[in-house]
């Protein structure tokens, strides 16, 4: 058994789109070409704003949309070679939770009905032991298991995405992709559900890809870290040393603009000026070229290779 | 600093379903000129409501100021007949919102809009009140902003939309800017952006802002004051320092605690246990006891009132006092 859960390489999504009076056909690079692995039993924070691709990286991964190219090995199995009917099988092992816990349940299912279909869809209960091993999950994640019967209008925010969590947990999945599990929430609800999720990856041994543009989430959760930027990982690395010296110029302008909670800090400096570019035409060579404070003239000309260093941390920048 | 703006024992309630839903339940503060005044709380503690209040603008039926009082410089807003009111909105107080897309007209060029709110409140002529539309749009530091003026909104990105929103709102230059979770749809380095520019504004041009956020890093970075609002009540106030260094309520510690840092390590996320109350049924006593893990006899029964405990610093807590009951 690999200690690799999941290997990405090259994973890409070209979407196409029309554009203009003209219906001009044209391509979004969604995701460009992007590599990462994760071990059994760790976070991995995908970290990003709007727009970078984070969200496509976690749906080609489950195959819940199709990737132009690029391999996902789960437990050492290409993924993306399967056909729906061998793949069907495997998909009890990974999961996904989604961001909206109002739009990500049925609201005509009960509670039961919600958490026990995905165990019925994998054979993994028959209909009569169904609420007795829902009531179990229900008790897992913090809810009762009198709540069996109700529907998801009848829980609040926070219940509801524990509902959605005992859904990703009732097939037993080894992987769970978690996409901004917390950013609908207040935040007094978004620290029981972060306890919630480490709380539960310990006692059911799952390995997370968690998802969110909160930097402070991402920090809290991960033990690794990977940055996207226009389709593109632009640095991964541990935590610990993502945190305390972010190398790609990206990753520091970014964590620079997350206000601190610190009011004799006041931050006068903005490090990003301007906007993102748009993924249809994103620049040439480095992407993240034109915002960049230390440029050099071959950074517009040539892409920064994403490769990792002797201290086992990954960057794609032309300084490194 | 004198007074700008004085709220005092707010009362707005909601008819929803046959109930009544309190979502103001007797606030108070004042905002002085010059400074950023901010209102921090989680979904329906009220924050939004405090500013629909202010602007006269809560939806009847079902919402109604029941009681209360907001006094602005001399005049008592809720006195005011409506065409009164009306002159004060956008020329003395004005508002931007979260999302600026919907604050603006799509089927309108920037310039075009910026145009009439001119023309209206300064009563300038067509062409002049383009051109001050367009220095506004300067003023805000977007790039070849009388390109800017010619486009519509769905053609720029969010933050210059936001920035647009602001350059709407300010070129009257109100006394106080009402600013209601302005950077919450926006990416964090476009965040950046436009609360330094904010900041830049205050400092030019004197206004007043009260800031409403979920954002506590924004409440850091942007204020001078704070109010800490619970289930219709603000709960603490407090200079921006006190009330980082020295949190006093409960519920205010909690919220501190409960947050994941980004330039920090925090290895257990504090919890308030529970949810926050039914605003159509509130608890007797503080509204908070139900969660709180320092609850000791006359929580439950009695509400606690404002408490002055430092400078500036005012609690409602049994743990400080708590005040008479009322």
């Amino acid at each position: 058994m690999s200690a690799l859960l999941l290997e990405v390489e090259g994973l890409t999504k070209h979407f196409a789109v029309t554009r203009g009076m003209a219906r001009e056909k044209v391509f979004v690079r969604a995701v460009d070409g992007v590599d990462f692995a994760i071990a059994r039993g760790e976070t991995l924070g995908l970290v990003g704003e709007s727009g970078c691709g984070k969200t496509t990286v976690g749906r080609l991964i489950l195959r819940l949309i199709e990737p132009t190219g690029g391999a996902v090995r789960f437990d050492g199995r290409e993924l993306t070679a399967l056909d729906r009917k061998r793949l069907q099988p495997l998909r009890r092992s990974f999961q996904i939770i989604f961001q909206d816990p109002f739009a990500s349940l049925n609201p005509r299912m009960t509670v039961s009905e919600i958490v026990g279909r995905p165990m019925e869809i994998h054979g993994l209960t028959r209909r009569a032991e169904r609420d007795e091993k829902v009531g179990e999950l229900l008790a897992a994640v913090g809810l009762r298991r009198e709540q069996l019967a109700r529907y998801p209008h009848e829980f609040s925010g926070g219940q509801r995405q524990r509902i959605g969590i005992a859904r990703a947990l009732a097939t037993r999945p080894q992987l769970v992709v978690a996409d901004e599990p917390t950013s609908a929430l207040d935040v007094s609800v978004q620290a029981q559900i972060l306890n919630l999720m480490k709380d539960l990856q310990g006692r059911f041994g799952l390995t997370y890809l968690f998802i969110s543009h909160n930097i402070g989430v991402i920090r809290h959760i991960s033990d690794r870290v990977a940055v996207m930027y226009l389709g593109k990982i632009v640095e991964m690395a541990g935590k610990g040393a993502l945190f305390s010296k972010p190398l790609h110029p990206y990753t520091q302008a970014l964590l620079a603009a997350v206000p601190s909670l610190d009011p004799r800090r006041r931050q006068e400096e903005v490090l990003l000026e301007g906007d993102v570019p748009s993924p249809v035409n994103p620049p040439p060579g480095c992407r993240f070229h034109t915002r960049c404070r230390f440029a050099l003239p071959r950074c517009s000309r040539e892409e920064p290779e994403f490769r990792p260093r002797a201290d086992g941390r990954w960057v794609a920048c032309h300084l490194y | 600093m004198g007074t700008l703006l004085r709220v005092d024992d707010l009362h707005t309630h909601f008819l929803s379903a046959g109930k009544v839903v309190k979502a103001l339940d007797g606030i108070s503060f004042e905002i002085r000129e010059g400074e950023v005044f901010g209102v921090v709380g989680e979904t329906g503690c009220g924050k939004s409501v405090t500013a629909l209040s202010i602007l006269r603008l809560i939806p009847f039926p079902p919402g109604r100021i029941v009681s209360g009082a907001i006094r602005f410089r001399e005049t008592e807003l809720l006195a005011l007949p409506p065409d009164r009111m009306r002159a004060v909105r956008g020329k003395e107080i004005s508002m931007i919102f979260q999302e600026p897309m919907t604050s603006l007209n799509p089927v309108f060029r920037v310039g075009e809009q910026m145009r009439e709110v001119i023309m209206l409140h300064q009563g300038l002529g067509k062409s002049e009140a383009l051109e001050a539309a367009v220095r506004m749009l300067e003023r805000v530091r977007i790039p070849e902003a009388r390109k800017v003026a010619g486009q519509y909104p769905h053609q720029l990105s969010g933050g210059m939309r936001q920035r647009v929103m602001i350059a709407l709102e300010l070129s009257c230059r109100p006394a106080l800017l009402i600013a209601d979770e302005p950077t919450t749809a926006l990416d964090v380095t476009i965040q950046a952006q436009i609360l330094k520019l904010l900041n830049e504004l205050k400092r030019e041009m004197g206004t007043s802002i009260l800031l409403i956020t979920h954002d506590l890093g924004v409440v850091a970075q942007m204020c001078d004051r704070v109010a800490v609002m619970y289930a219709g009540s603000i709960v603490e106030e407090a200079g921006v320092a006190a009330i980082f260094e020295n949190p006093r309520h409960p519920y205010t510690q909690g919220l501190w605690g409960a947050i994941p840092l980004a330039h920090d390590e925090k290895p257990t996320l504090a919890v308030i246990p529970g949810a926050v109350p039914d605003l159509s049924r509130l608890p007797e006593g503080c509204k908070f006891h139900p969660r709180c893990g320092r609850r000791f006899a006359p929580c439950d029964r009695i509400r606690p009132q404002m408490t002055a405990v430092g400078d500036g610093h005012r609690v409602a807590c049994h743990l400080y006092g708590g005040g008479e009951p009322s």
